[in-house]
């Protein structure tokens, strides 16, 4: 559909921060945690601060933390954090989909940002997304990553234990809200939601966790795709759009 | 900072940096089949399931708390809370029932 090809008004880089908000917050606890692991680990605060700068992938981050401690090599530390994040190379390729038209250097810089989180709430949106929506997400998202490893750092065994515990389901309260929405209106998405969460359950049990989780959603994006039948283009954003404006 | 750990990160860095960028600068978004395009629309929604499970489960040794978790986000989700609303009122009923677990 051509008429789609340009972003809705509510698509600014102010309403990727706003929207980027709830993505700032559910990072709090995973950063502070970050931080305090990092800490026991052993790491100093300006390299805790580096790798979450430079990398800026939460569970990639976590699982480098266990290697060092576990006096892993660097190979196999950076062979797990490609293996853990290969899964990023389909979520781009989607965003690809749903992003305007850009610069290539300008896609090639929110490329960076393109977190589980940030892609979950920028391929939610309704109808297409602007260069200015994406990096208005990822911004503040990385801003809430980079300060609260800090912060986690230095002060992170202050968190009362309780609140620590019930903090640790932040980011999939994030998910969740983002896939509701969806599943009410659509019975397409709760198939794909399921199908995906099944396969990647068992997967789980015989493979790492990067290859589980990016097979997993191949396989039931394709599947359901099969099974559907294809007599429209529709995306399910766009079908959301029209329910919303009968 | 010791090299061995910066060239670690940096390491990390890379390989993270590529599977995020090589798509959406190479891709080209109008030549792709219509099928592979619906696969690729289908993500987002097949993603987030395999996101959420079976992590959840996971966050406490009690798989109880997660799916909890679950069903409380889910509720507030279709009573028609918003994001934030979402993930901090999650947060605080879990609080409160945590010493259940």
């Amino acid at each position: 559909m051509k008429a789609a090809l340009t972003a809705a008004p509510n698509h600014s880089f102010i309403h990727g921060m706003k929207d980027g908000v709830s993505i700032a917050l559910g990072y709090f606890p995973a950063a502070i945690t970050f931080g305090f692991l990092a800490q026991t680990t052993g790491l100093l605060l300006q390299e805790a601060l580096v790798m979450s700068l430079l990398v800026f992938a939460g569970a990639a981050q976590y699982m480098a933390l266990s290697l060092i401690a576990a006096g892993t090599g660097a190979l196999e530390i950076i062979f797990t954090t490609f293996i853990v994040n290969i899964r990023h190379f389909l979520m781009s390729a989607s965003l690809n989909e749903k992003a305007l038209p850009d610069h290539p250097l300008k896609k090639a810089g929110y490329a960076f940002g393109l977190t589980d989180e940030v892609f979950a709430v920028t391929s939610t949106k309704d109808g297409h997304v602007s260069t200015g929506y994406v990096y208005g997400v990822f911004l503040i998202s990385y801003a809430s990553w980079v300060v609260f490893s800090g912060v986690g750092h230095a002060v992170g065994q202050l968190l009362p234990s309780v609140l620590q515990q019930s903090l640790t389901f932040a980011l999939y309260a994030l998910f969740i809200a983002l896939l509701a929405p969806s599943v009410k209106k659509h019975r397409k998405i709760f198939f794909l939601a399921a199908l995906a969460a099944v396969v990647n359950s068992i997967f789980t049990l015989i493979m790492a966790e990067g290859w589980a989780i990016i097979s997993a959603t191949l396989i039931a994006s394709v599947v359901i795709e099969w099974i559907e039948p294809h007599h429209t283009k529709k995306t399910p954003a766009d079908v959301d759009k029209e329910v919303n404006a009968q | 900072m010791s090299t061995e750990l910066l060239l670690i990160i940096v390491g990390m860095a890379i390989v993270t940096y590529i599977p995020r960028v090589l798509p959406l600068v190479f891709l080209n978004a109008k030549k792709i089949p219509s099928r592979l395009e619906g696969v690729l629309k289908n993500v987002p929604y097949a993603a987030l399931g395999a996101l959420i499970f079976p992590g959840v489960l996971f966050v406490h040794e009690n798989i109880f708390f997660g799916l909890t978790g679950v069903i409380i986000a889910f509720t507030i989700s279709f009573l028609g809370g918003n994001l934030i609303f979402v993930v901090i009122g999650s947060i605080l009923i879990l609080t409160v029932l945590t010493p259940l677990f």
